[in-house]
């Protein structure tokens, strides 16, 4: 039998479409109402709510912790200071990337990191080769609840339950008190928008739950489904393990393993030169900027919407714009010279409805990477491979000013 | 021989290599016969109704390994081919706790989880190290082996290419490689696991069917040899074939005869026959003789080396390293016929655990007292148990809301030291009862009936030489160049036209059917020069 979230509860009676999945072994909805759309929408014009409890969580405590994520992750943990989370990666010797994650210094030498992955033993074993003394990382994936507040109303959410969150600048963290539950807030989020994480006793999942609810009313909020969490993070330019990279533990060849630099994570390494950190995987990290031997680059992808119309109109039919969002490859070629000529592929694709056109994260070599390189990208219209054009484009394709607006000054 | 009977090849005993073997043979348009000793074929790998509606897998009782070329080749779907995935696997313990591991790989975390946390975790590393390392051997475990001792070029160059394909692996994956030659499988486990409950859930596989515990040497092979299949592609896992192993041997059988080879039972060979050194034929045990320029014995390497043809025919030093090679079967079977499926304390009511292999024998100190008691020269008296209660997946196993209950039993020395299996069967049968008691509460009221099969009964009914279910131990010195024999190990015997295909040949037993179609190739390729 599935797990269920310390919400579970109340989410269950919420589901109108009686569909549920599975997430690391958790019940999971996928969306709670019929228009997915709806729940997209709340993201970017109200406030959703999300259970990413499924996550796993670890604690890092004691004089040593600092010591071990600094080997462990491959961006500089000195840059989390006390209150601040970062969003990182882990690689494997081999300067494959293992995981990305955010980890935060909720107080001082006490640091919280969710995974998508387990990750207990690789971390406490990176400790006991260090023969780190002071160090403890524990699994309190089941002694939390977390909960995404995320979207334009997301402050004026939070903001009444507390006041933690005002000063909060993006990727800042506050412990607080809602409903007289403690509760840890972040300035962090999957979405690209303005929003917060709170992570919260599971005993006290509920009351958290529902003072939440009862704050929002008046704002719409949503709750949301793991679809729309996706669908916006495309936008945002966020990759997905799983969907965009898999995690090199459990490759067969070096083939289906990611750089950080193939990630397009090159800029958490923008210090390397000024500091000697000793992470792992760093000496691969260094040969690979040295030598110049990324593979490709992940990088965003719009699509031309007059092209995209054309190849379907041209057959007869609709162009596909009614959310749209597909984590199936789909294959990229050089324009021009001669046909099909294979150049990289998409790993994630959605029609954005608030954006009006279809967009990409994809892989490409390093001479197609530059904004504005033009490339084909293979559809399938009625069935017949059909190529559209496609551009390179900065990411994020969507990125508000709210997102990392000071609250305690006005903000939205 | 005169008015003798005459084929193109005769195949000698009705296993599962026999069977593809001939099936391979007749294929390629041999007028082929098979005969078998007994009244049916399948060898080990039978079963038998030996009670009104309950099909009892007497000796083998899953399948992982069998070439997925032989189900193309010899088109075995068509004749009835079906394996049933075995999805569940239970591993309890005796203090009341369990592993009760399923299809869903995120479950299964948790399901260890509760026990262990890193333990979840460094399962998914060890599984994942264990597929890309069978992955890697595969290759060869689907030809024919290199000749060690040739000073033929192109032997020595297919060994060179050996030597540079293993240099050549991702290192993780030959350092694990030479773990499983090197370490026991305890040590290996103690790398990766901390709960002795989940160890033992990996020691079984280092000693199934083998003379060796989880602390010998010998345990890393033998269980990376148990991993070596897959079940729809999924690595190391195992299935049930509809209508147990005896249900695939009927279907091997149908293969033969739809190519055209014969099959002729009651029919066990006494000789084969050969002059100057070229095989003729054989004669059978009434007397009569058959004759044919090819002769392909499908029995171990004793059988094959020092009965079927007179030994003081042969090299020396072949005699001798079959006189050497160790058969030292260890196992038994208890299958029981029952009233209903036993119930283990906290999941009453549940019958889905028993839709796989049961493994009793929760850690790694119980396998080791186990395996004392054979060294002793007695049978365990607490055994290691591999169960699996095939109806809850085969109806057609016994009749509606019964059950049939198949239990592997280790240990149980050929060799006693004070006493004879004849006299040991029904203290064997009562032990093996009395332990699944002590894990499931009131096991013994539910059983109509026990067949007790000791690995002198394997000796006796099948042919195994002491009962060693793989045709000979799946040691380093016994697998790959060395098996049988070093210079002897492709199939071919030093008498011109008589080879060997049973699983004392290369790749080993299992049912992988690999010895049976290797040695056609070989065979085929020899006609063809």
């Amino acid at each position: 039998m599935p797990r269920m979230t310390p919400f579970q509860p109340r989410l269950e009676p919420l589901n109108h479409t009686g569909v549920w999945k599975h997430w690391s072994g958790y019940l999971v909805a996928p969306q709670y109402q019929y228009s997915l759309n709806a729940e997209y929408y709340s993201v970017r014009n109200a406030v959703s709510v999300l259970d990413t409890s499924p996550l796993f969580k670890y604690r890092f405590t004691g004089a040593d912790a600092g010591a071990l994520l600094g080997r462990a992750m491959a961006r500089d943990i000195g840059g989390c200071g006390v209150g601040r989370a970062q969003y990182t990666c882990w690689c494997d010797t081999r300067g494959y990337v293992l995981q990305d994650g955010v980890v935060m210094q909720v107080a001082a030498g006490e640091y919280w990191l969710t995974a998508a992955d387990p990750s207990l033993r690789h971390f406490r074993n990176i400790g006991r080769e260090m023969g780190l003394a002071d160090v403890s990382v524990e699994d309190v994936s089941n002694d939390f609840g977390i909960l995404a507040v995320q979207g334009p109303e997301a402050h004026h959410v939070i903001s009444q339950l507390t006041d933690a969150a005002d000063p909060l600048k993006y990727f800042g963290v506050a412990q607080t008190t809602i409903a007289g539950c403690p509760v840890t807030v972040s300035r962090t989020g999957y979405t690209g928008d303005l929003g917060y994480e709170l992570w919260i006793p599971s005993a006290d999942a509920l009351t958290v739950w529902d003072a939440l609810m009862v704050a929002g009313k008046g704002h719409n909020i949503t709750p949301i489904g793991t679809t729309a969490l996706k669908m916006v993070r495309v936008e945002a330019g966020l990759l997905l393990m799983g969907a965009d990279f898999h995690t090199s533990r459990f490759a067969w060849v070096d083939a289906e393993r990611e750089t950080p630099h193939e990630l397009g994570w090159g800029w958490m390494f923008s210090k390397l030169a000024q500091d000697d950190r000793d992470f792992i995987g760093r000496s691969a990290i260094e040969a690979e900027i040295a030598g110049g031997t990324s593979r490709w680059k992940t990088v965003g992808l719009g699509v031309d919407w007059h092209d995209y119309e054309r190849v379907y109109t041209a057959a007869g039919i609709v162009p596909p714009r009614h959310e749209i969002y597909s984590e199936s490859t789909m294959s990229i070629y050089r324009r021009g010279g001669k046909e099909w000529d294979y150049a990289g592929y998409a790993s994630s694709f959605l029609s954005s409805s608030l954006l009006r056109k279809p967009i990409a994260l994809a892989k490409l070599p390093l001479d197609l990477c530059t904004a504005g390189s033009e490339v084909d990208l293979e559809v399938s219209v009625i069935r017949q491979p059909k190529n559209v054009l496609a551009r390179v484009e900065r990411m994020p394709f969507f990125n508000p000013s709210r997102k990392t607006a000071l609250m305690s000054e006005g903000g939205v | 021989m005169a008015n003798a009977e005459r084929y193109d090849a005769i195949v000698i005993g009705g296993g599962h290599n026999g069977l593809v073997n001939a099936g391979y043979l007749a294929r390629a348009g041999l007028n082929t016969l098979v005969l078998e000793r007994r009244h049916l074929v399948g060898g080990a790998a039978i079963t038998e109704e030996l009670i009104p509606g309950f099909k009892f897998t007497t000796f083998s009782y899953a399948i992982s390994l069998i070439r997925p070329e032989i189900v193309q080749d010899l088109e075995l779907v068509k004749h009835g081919m079906m394996v049933l995935p075995l999805i569940n696997t239970f591993q309890p313990g005796l203090d009341g706790e369990y592993l009760f591991l399923g299809a869903d790989s995120d479950a299964n975390y948790h399901e260890i989880a509760r026990i262990s946390i890193e333990d979840a975790e460094a399962s998914r590393d060890l599984d994942h190290l264990i597929a890309r390392l069978a992955r890697a051997l595969k290759p060869w475990m689907d030809r024919i082996p290199p000749n060690s001792r040739s000073s033929d070029p192109a032997d020595i160059a297919q060994v060179a290419e050996l030597r540079d394909y293993m240099d050549g692996l991702d290192p993780e994956v030959r350092g694990l490689m030479q773990k499983f030659y090197d370490c026991s499988a305890a040590e290996i486990l103690d790398e990766y696991f901390e709960n002795d409950l989940v160890k033992s859930l990996y020691a079984s596989s280092g000693i199934i069917g083998s003379k060796c515990g989880p602390r010998d040497k010998e345990s890393g092979l033998v269980w990376l040899f148990h991993k070596m299949g897959d079940y729809d592609g999924e690595p190391g896992h195992w299935g049930f074939h509809k209508g147990g192993n005896g249900g695939f041997t009927q279907v091997l059988a149908r293969a033969v005869e739809a190519f055209g080879g014969s099959i002729r039972t009651n029919a066990g060979v006494e000789r084969v026959l050969y002059e100057d050194g070229r095989a003729v034929g054989v004669s059978l045990a009434d007397g009569s003789t058959i004759e044919a320029d090819l002769v392909v014995s499908a029995l171990d390497p004793r059988q094959t080396f020092t009965r079927l043809v007179d030994p003081a025919d042969l090299p020396e030093d072949l005699v001798q390293y079959v006189s050497d090679y160790k058969f030292q079967g260890t196992a038994a079977k208890v299958n029981f016929a029952l009233s209903g499926v036993p119930e283990f304390p906290g999941l009453e009511g549940r019958e889905d655990m028993f839709m796989g292999f049961t493994n009793l024998g929760p850690s790694i100190d119980y396998l080791e007292e186990a395996f004392a008691d054979c060294k002793a020269g007695r049978f365990s008296r607490r055994p290691f148990l591999d169960c699996c209660v095939q109806s809850t997946l085969d109806p057609d196993m016994s009749p509606p809301g019964k059950h049939i209950m198949s239990c592997f039993v280790m240990y149980a020395p050929y060799h006693l030291a004070e006493s004879d299996w004849d006299s040991e069967r029904e203290n064997l049968g009562d032990t093996v009862q009395q332990t699944i008691e002590e894990f499931f509460p009131g096991f013994s009221d539910l059983v109509l009936h026990r067949e007790i099969v000791t690995p002198l009964d394997i000796e006796k009914i099948v042919g195994l030489s002491e009962g060693n279910i793989f045709a000979g131990e799946l040691f380093e010195s016994q697998l790959f160049l060395n098996r049988p024999a070093p210079g002897w190990n492709q199939y071919r015997t030093p008498i011109a036209g008589y080879y060997q295909c049973g699983s004392g040949t290369h790749p080993g037993g299992c049912i992988t059917g690999g010895p049976g179609k290797l040695a056609a190739e070989q065979i085929l390729g020899d006609r063809s020069r």
